[in-house]
């Protein structure tokens, strides 16, 4: 397994061998990503985090997991100071960052900026969301979690909820799940179903994903129940999107028809899909599956710098 | 012989086996008539063994790369004759690479590839016939290839 030096821009160049030793090296990441223990395997690297659409939870969690490993950060969290403004290409912007640090973390967007600036750069080039393009880091972080919390992914049933249509974290989590043999169940108001380009992935790797509009009924068999946000915009008819909320808000209530070691995710922010009575029972995983962006991001950073020892 | 109502060219280029009317949009992306003062003959839904199709007649006329590319996404079944003192010296058949880079516009607004960058466009040929096509930044697969040619 080498990623010394790779960019890192879909889930899907990523082998099932490859991101497996990422999630388990995540997994000897977790002390150090908790202040437990320290290292400084990274304190002759520069990382360049550059955001050209505010995200707090991506960026804070790259900037720590680099600070943990004892190596250091420079970059922007939202481009109103740069020269961008000024009218400069992307291209360019990422020729300086590259001469400047040793590998690149790029927020944009539109769809294909991470591409692009893996063209212009001779370092590695992360993405961490391009538009309604890729997220990578999402979904290997999406992925240890489930895997920790519940052993294996194979196998799992997994139950995604919200908005299928638009969302691209439900996107690349579907497929990543196919690929390592979860049970897919999608629930989503109609007008926001899974695109079927996605299904018929699912499908390449033999797995039938079910579609239906009732959650309660889902639920029931649920091992992790993946709630994704819907947003008010994709209505064009306020009363529509209120029906659509009531029907989907994860509530004690709800989680009663389920199993008693169902795990919660989101990818987070929340609005109101989750009521926060849920945080307080052992189903809410959604804190702790953010935590784990740190320690998934600090394998993939050590990866790339070709550090595969602590 | 049908065919031979048209006068023949001493030098030039045929292009056999166009999708029945297309022929249209060939010489739209050749940027005839605007592009050149020599003879163009075009025949249209002409018969032949694999039914109806078009044949575009260029005198003195050689294609470059990137016109046989978006000749082969608009007839992918298209013949490039080489005329040369009134004879075929060469026939090829359009072949579309692997990935194709400048000749079409990502539909996407939001693709990278519309903004202001030092790129140019650049597509994955899924399938040749029907063409079919991915864009290398978005990944998205436009439908309406033909309309995408710049
Ligand atoms: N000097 C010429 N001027 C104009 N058209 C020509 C000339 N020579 C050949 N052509 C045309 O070029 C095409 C190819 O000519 P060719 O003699 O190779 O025909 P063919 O054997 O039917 O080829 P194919 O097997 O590709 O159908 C035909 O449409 C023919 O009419
Ligand atoms: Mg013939
Ligand atoms: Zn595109």
């Amino acid at each position: 397994m080498d990623f010394l030096g790779r960019d890192v821009i879909s889930i899907k160049e990523l082998s099932k061998d490859e991101i497996t030793s990422i999630l388990s090296f995540a997994k000897k990441m977790v002390p150090y990503a908790k202040g437990e223990q320290q290292t400084t395997i990274l304190q002759d690297k520069v990382l360049s985090v550059l955001f050209f659409e505010p995200s707090t939870r991506t960026r804070l969690s790259f900037e720590s997991a680099m600070n943990r490993l004892g190596g250091r950060v420079i970059g922007f969290a939202d481009p109103s100071g740069t020269s961008q403004k000024k009218g400069e290409s992307l291209a360019d912007t990422i020729r300086m960052a590259d001469s400047y640090s040793d590998a690149i973390v790029l927020r944009h967007p539109q769809e294909g900026a991470a591409r692009l600036s893996a063209e212009f750069a001779t370092h590695p080039v992360i993405n961490a969301g391009d538009g309604a393009g890729q997220h990578p880091t999402q979904t290997l972080l999406d992925l240890f979690t489930i895997k920790t919390e519940k052993k294996k992914i194979e196998g799992q049933n997994v139950v995604l909820l919200g908005d299928l249509k638009y969302g691209r974290t439900a996107h690349s989590l579907a497929y990543a799940l196919a690929f390592f043999g979860a049970n897919l169940t999608f629930v989503s108001p109609e007008s926001l179903r899974m695109p079927k380009e996605v299904v018929s992935e699912c499908k390449e790797f033999g797995v039938e994903p079910v579609n239906t509009s009732h959650l309660d009924k889902a639920i029931k068999e649920a091992d992790v129940l993946y709630v994704t946000r819907i947003q008010k915009e994709r209505f064009p008819d306020p009363e529509e999107y209120n029906k659509v909320m009531g029907s989907y808000r994860v509530t004690c209530e709800l989680l009663k028809n389920g199993k008693e070691d169902l795990i919660v995710m989101h990818p987070l922010p929340r609005v109101t899909e989750i009521d926060p009575e849920v945080d307080a029972t052992p189903h809410a995983l959604y804190f702790k599956q953010a935590f784990n962006g740190v320690p998934v991001r600090m394998a993939l950073l050590a990866l790339i710098f070709g550090r595969k020892t602590l | 012989m049908k065919e031979l109502k048209i006068t023949p060219i001493k030098e030039g280029t045929v292009i056999d086996h166009i999708t029945a009317g297309n022929a249209v949009k060939v010489l739209h992306i050749l940027k005839i008539p605007e592009t050149t003062t020599s003879v163009v003959s075009v025949v249209i839904n002409v018969a032949s063994r694999i039914g109806k199709k078009d044949i575009v007649k260029i005198e003195n006329r050689e294609l470059d790369p990137k016109e046989l590319n978006k000749i082969a996404l608009i007839a992918p079944k298209a013949t490039i004759n080489i005329i040369r003192d009134f004879e075929v010296v060469k026939k090829s058949k359009v072949q579309l690479p692997r990935e194709v880079f400048g000749i079409l516009k990502c539909p996407n607004p939001t693709c990278i590839s519309n903004a202001r960058e030092p790129i140019e466009s650049r597509f994955y040929v899924i399938s040749d016939d029907p063409p079919r096509i991915r864009c290398y930044y978005c990944e998205r697969e436009p439908e309406d290839v033909v309309d995408r040619i710049i």
